[in-house]
């Protein structure tokens, strides 16, 4: 069996008469950019270096409400209380990007889910509701995280209701049946008076009822814990985090997984996909329910953050938002859409309030109400420019085999360096040497299984 | 995101322009312009004994990739049958009384010309059309209308005539997909990585790399689909469809585009595969290839059977040779072998126009 | 295309201006001045739907961008249309035009009831709708299949590049399209004026365009039939929806519908006819 040398192709693969090229077209991207440099280093770390920079930079950014960092805080509000809208965004992003990034559904009503998440928090523990738990068997302290399950079980459950009679659809009939989907929910929630509160809501929802002290009598995480550098907006936004880092694990666990080849695979071609023995409806359905209950947590702590639920905030364009937000990070990728995310919360928010930047006088809060045409100008320059978005995805699809891919970039490196005609890459001789020699001291495979660390495989984030 | 709807099996079959397929994204010959979310890489040839040793031995490769499943079928027996199977579309009769038989073990060639039944054939067979009369019986159990991700798991397996790979995927994760179909453990298993859910996985792996190694692309596992040469980009189809684990592997024009040194190594590539045991059924307009790697060829024409023999017996069969060969086997010189049959003569020649000789 | 509805629901907005121009014109009960109207808010809508397309579409269908990228275009080119309305627009025009407040309704027409059918009555303003939009409807209807711009349209639409080959240039067919889709949203905006005379704001016409939507997809998106069926099915449901089960529940009785619909037929009442819909 001989591996053929590659015929002159097209990029389709038919083939030309061109002449060959040893290296397939790399004059249309630059090659070797800062991330891909920053990524090619990081996948080359062993698992527990990884552990050991990825631990102290969580540590970091859990911290960032609090070290009152000169620029980034921000001046109108809360710095906690953004952070906090940050970190639920970011969670829905993550929910977000399974049904749209990773399984390629084109999902316009996922705040819908959002919407449910919070409304069985609050239906269970707000006192307007009748269908308040709080007063029979649950105690108000812990009411909200019980509460939580229950809103993750019945999103869920949302998710396989809606995606059993249309995920048969595809593209934009898919994304219009989702946000009548999206829309019904809310209208449900503003017309079900007696049930949601119609149009007043319901407030009084339950929050975990932690550090009760005399000044704080509700605990850290209510909103009289307004003040002062721990306000309830840090609280929420830890409480966040946890739930984010829960979430890009287990999302992490699926991707490298048959789902998450599923997905991609139906993503790329959904009837070779089938054809293939995919059951392309099956995983569709569990993309839906993933993402649906990873909305439905993001629900639970909107409710318990803001206390008040109301149906106006579950509209369309918070869904379109949200999609945004997914886009604008890197669609598929679960770090940038969190980077989407982060945007789309922290930068309205940037300038409201602000007088002056870096000594230049400006008028903060009328630049915040642009917030929708800087948005719009981002989006389309972006989706011209960069439509895979800022972070773009990068699949790691095996659960296994990663000495493999080592193996192959020493050795295209290797090639690279030895009479490429291509052109010098000033990045690849640098990063060859670095990868060689981490490549080179980790002990490669001898005997029946793969040279894996005892670790139960590489995962990278 | 690509939604591709391109008429699932068989698109542009019948009519030879399935190399004009629209992949159904807007100027899809641009696409390598836009990617989604990866960079075009350096091509990434790993010399796999490197770093798996076991597979430089042919045999242990041959022995991971060999089919691992209960067949009834005994090897001779029919594995799958055709049993006068009738399958109209309203007025259109495509297949009209057709019967024959796959026998475990062999090789079988399904040839004729354009429009003669040969998709629908296939597609009746792996139970995307129902027959309208008569039955397809496939190891025992009879073929009724079946969701296509379950005649995969039943046990057939395809290739297509225009490439579908997973372009963004590297060949060796377009392997595993196939691998995939055959696993047991799903969601939650991968949600929590049970003992089970990573032994698949690394049995997945290791078997797909043995069968990129048997199809002759092991040194390709790294890179994208979408940059490997056209002829390994056939080839990783092929093993794409063995790890699907399938007790007959249809390959739908495997040859097409290539030079005769492909076909040639096409066909020891087919041999092969026999030889691990698999039953292959194969399509094809190439009447050197089919004629060189076949044990049995049956031929269609206008939805029927017109012959069904050894090589030999149908090269020279008058009809056959009327309906699609063009000229008698002996008339020919060695180099037109292979251009005789597609000088077909196609459905507006019945019985012999120009074919004096016959 | 994908992102349509936040197109067309951003045009609408701008055909709402040109009824602007009467304005200064007084009070005027003609037809003329509502046919002068008309064509000005076709002017402006079918004039930004050309430009966005331009701007906007050309360079993303010259990469053979997927059609997630077209909607999240479309959302932004809709968020900068919308702003510039609501914050640009009043600095140009000195106050007249855009800000965040609902224009003052221009009253060209005054509802008058003509005749009742079945004890409903009917208004000028309902004849005038009707007829204008059955009117328009059927010019489109005819331009479509009868002319050869149509069928250049058509061939476009199922197969792009043998269209290409048999002469018809696709950039002029899409812009064309593009501009008649402008031009009927332009009309359609004077129409919805005339009925909801304090509609004309910045963040207007975004619900209009997303049952616009609904309506082109429950008919059949290819298919412009389908589209009037669909529009049609879509107002008379929700309106005896809202009679049946009470004004607030008109929404969900549209949404419901659609998805009802889509679960039994996938591809809308009267399917597609323009060949596989690429999504």
């Amino acid at each position: 069996m001989s591996t053929s040398t590659p015929a002159p192709q097209t990029p389709e693969g038919r083939p030309t008469s061109m002449p060959p090229v040893g290296r397939v077209a790399t004059k249309d991207r630059p090659h070797g950019g800062v991330g891909d440099r920053f990524r090619l280093w990081w996948d080359a770390q062993a698992r527990p270096t990884q552990w050991l920079i990825g631990v102290p930079f969580l540590i970091f950014i859990a911290l960032v409400p609090i070290l009152n960092i000169p620029v980034l805080t921000t001046v109108g509000t809360n710095f906690g209380g953004v952070m906090a809208q940050f970190g639920m965004i970011a969670l829905i992003a993550i929910g977000l990007n399974v049904v749209v990034g990773q399984a390629g559904l084109l999902d316009l009503g996922y705040v819908g889910f959002y919407a449910i998440g919070a409304y069985t928090v609050a239906i269970l523990t707000s006192p307007d509701s009748p269908w308040n738990q709080t007063d029979e068997w649950l105690s108000k302290d812990w009411a909200w995280l019980a509460a939580l399950p229950i809103a993750v079980a019945i999103t869920s459950l949302s998710g396989l209701i809606l995606g059993s009679p249309t995920l048969r659809l595809r593209g934009d009939y898919l994304a219009i049946v989702t946000l009548g989907f999206g829309e019904i929910v809310r209208l449900l929630a503003d017309n079900l008076d007696e049930l949601t509160g119609g149009g007043q809501g319901l407030r009084g929802v339950a929050y975990p009822r932690v550090g009760v002290t005399e000044e704080l009598p509700n605990g850290v995480f209510s909103a009289g814990n307004a003040a002062g550098t721990l306000n309830s907006g840090v609280w929420w936004y830890w409480l966040s985090l946890v739930f984010i880092v829960i979430s890009l694990l287990l999302v992490g666990n699926l991707e490298r997984s048959r789902v998450g080849r599923a997905w991609v695979a139906i993503r790329e071609d959904e009837d070779a996909a089938e054809i293939m023995g995919v059951p392309t409806f099956r995983f569709k359905l569990w993309a839906f329910v993933i993402g649906a209950s990873i909305g439905g947590v993001a629900g639970a702590l909107y409710a318990g953050q803001v206390q008040f639920v109301i149906p106006t905030n579950f509209n369309v364009i918070n869904s379109v938002l949200f999609l945004c937000a997914v886009v604008l990070g890197g669609q598929g990728n679960k770090l940038g859409v969190i980077l989407g995310a982060f945007i789309i919360v922290y930068l309205p928010n940037f300038f409201l309030g602000r007088t002056e930047l870096f000594g230049i006088p400006i008028n903060g809060n009328e630049i915040a109400s642009y917030r929708y045409l800087f948005f719009g100008i981002a989006l389309v320059v972006l989706m011209i420019f960069r439509p895979q978005g800022l972070i773009p995805v990068r699949q790691k699809l095996l659960a296994y085999g990663r000495e493999l891919y080592v193996a192959a970039r020493r050795a295209a490196q290797a090639a690279t360096r030895s009479g490429s005609d291509d052109g010098a890459r000033p990045g690849a001789p640098a990063v060859a040497t670095a990868s060689g020699t981490t490549g080179a001291a980790r002990p490669t495979a001898g005997g029946t299984r793969t040279g894996e660390s005892t670790t139960d495989g590489e995962e990278t984030r | 995101m690509s939604t591709h709807d391109p008429g699932g099996i068989g698109a542009g079959g019948e009519h030879g322009d399935e190399h004009l397929a629209s992949s159904g994204r807007a100027d899809s010959s641009r696409a390598d312009l836009y990617m989604p979310g990866a960079v075009l890489e350096e091509p990434a040839i790993v010399d796999v004994a490197d770093v798996r040793p076991e597979l430089a031995n042919p045999e242990l490769v041959d022995a991971m990739v060999a089919p691992d499943r209960t067949v009834h079928a005994k090897v001779g027996e029919p594995l799958l049958q055709m049993q006068n199977v009738t399958v109209q579309f309203g007025g259109l009769v495509a297949l009209d009384d057709v019967s024959f038989d796959i026998r475990r073990g062999e090789i079988l060639g399904l040839i004729g010309p354009n429009g003669a039944g040969k998709t629908t054939a296939f597609n009746a067979m792996t139970g995307v059309y129902r027959p309208t009369k008569g039955q397809v019986v496939f190891d025992g159990s009879t073929v009724g209308k079946l969701k296509r991700y379950r005649i995969t798991q039943r046990g057939i397996a395809r290739t297509f005539q225009n490439i579908r790979l997973f372009n963004e995927m590297t060949a060796l994760e377009n392997v595993v997909v196939g691998s995939d179909a055959r696993h047991r453990t799903s969601v939650p298993g991968a949600l929590f990585r049970t003992p089970r859910h990573r032994r698949e996985e690394r049995d997945a792996i290791d078997r797909a790399l043995a069968l990129l190694e048997f199809v002759g692309v092991g040194g390709r596992a790294t890179e994208k689909a979408r940059n490997l040469s056209y002829g390994d980009q056939r080839r990783l189809e092929i093993a794409r469809a063995l790890a699907t684990e399938p007790k007959l592997l249809c390959l739908d024009e495997p040859a097409a585009g290539f030079n005769p040194a492909e076909k040639e190594s096409l066909m020891d590539l087919i041999r092969h595969i026999r030889d691990d045991g698999y039953t292959v059924l194969l399509i094809e307009h190439d009447m050197r290839l089919v004629r060189g790697v076949t044990d049995r060829i049956v031929v269609l024409e206008f939805g029927r059977v017109i012959a069904d023999g050894t090589p030999d017996e149908v090269t020279s069969d008058p009809k056959v040779i009327a309906a699609y060969l063009g000229v008698p086997d002996s008339e020919l010189t060695a180099d037109e072998g292979g251009t005789g049959a597609d000088r077909a003569a196609g459905p507006t020649t019945e019985g012999g126009s120009g074919d004096a000789s016959a | 295309m994908l992102g349509m509805f936040g197109q067309y629901a951003t045009l609408m907005l701008l055909g709402f201006y040109p009824s602007g121009n009467a304005y200064d014109k007084g009070v005027a009960l003609t037809v003329l001045y509502l046919g002068i109207a008309m064509l000005g808010g076709m002017l402006v809508a079918g004039g930004a739907a050309v430009g966005i397309e331009r701007v906007a579409y050309r360079p993303l269908r010259r990469r053979g961008a997927p059609s997630l990228v077209f909607l999240i275009t479309a959302i932004g080119m809709s968020f900068i249309i919308q702003e510039f309305v609501h914050f640009v627009l009043p600095k140009l025009t000195g106050g007249t035009l855009g800000g965040v407040n609902a224009q003052q309704p221009i009253r060209l027409v005054q509802p008058e009831v003509q005749f009742t059918i079945g004890g409903a009555p009917v208004t000028n303003i309902t004849l005038v709708i009707i007829l204008s939009a059955l009117v328009l409807a059927l010019a489109t209807d005819m331009f479509i299949n009868r002319t050869k711009f149509g069928r250049g349209i058509r061939a476009v639409a199922q197969d792009p590049v043998t269209a290409t080959l048999m002469g018809v240039s696709r950039e002029r067919v899409i812009m064309l399209t593009f501009l008649i889709g402008g031009i009927l949203a332009g009309a359609a905006a004077l129409l919805y004026t005339l009925r909801v005379p304090n509609g004309i704001i910045y963040s207007g016409g975004f619900i209009l365009g997303i049952k616009a939507f609904c309506a082109a997809v429950l008919g059949g998106i290819g298919n412009l039939r389908g589209a009037l069926l669909g529009g049609l099915l879509l107002g008379v449901m929700e309106n005896y929806g809202q009679v049946v089960f009470g004004t607030e529940w008109r929404d969900v009785v549209a949404f419901a519908l659609l998805i009802i619909v889509l679960m039994f037929r996938p591809t809308g009442i009267l399917g597609e006819s323009l060949g596989r819909a690429r999504a």
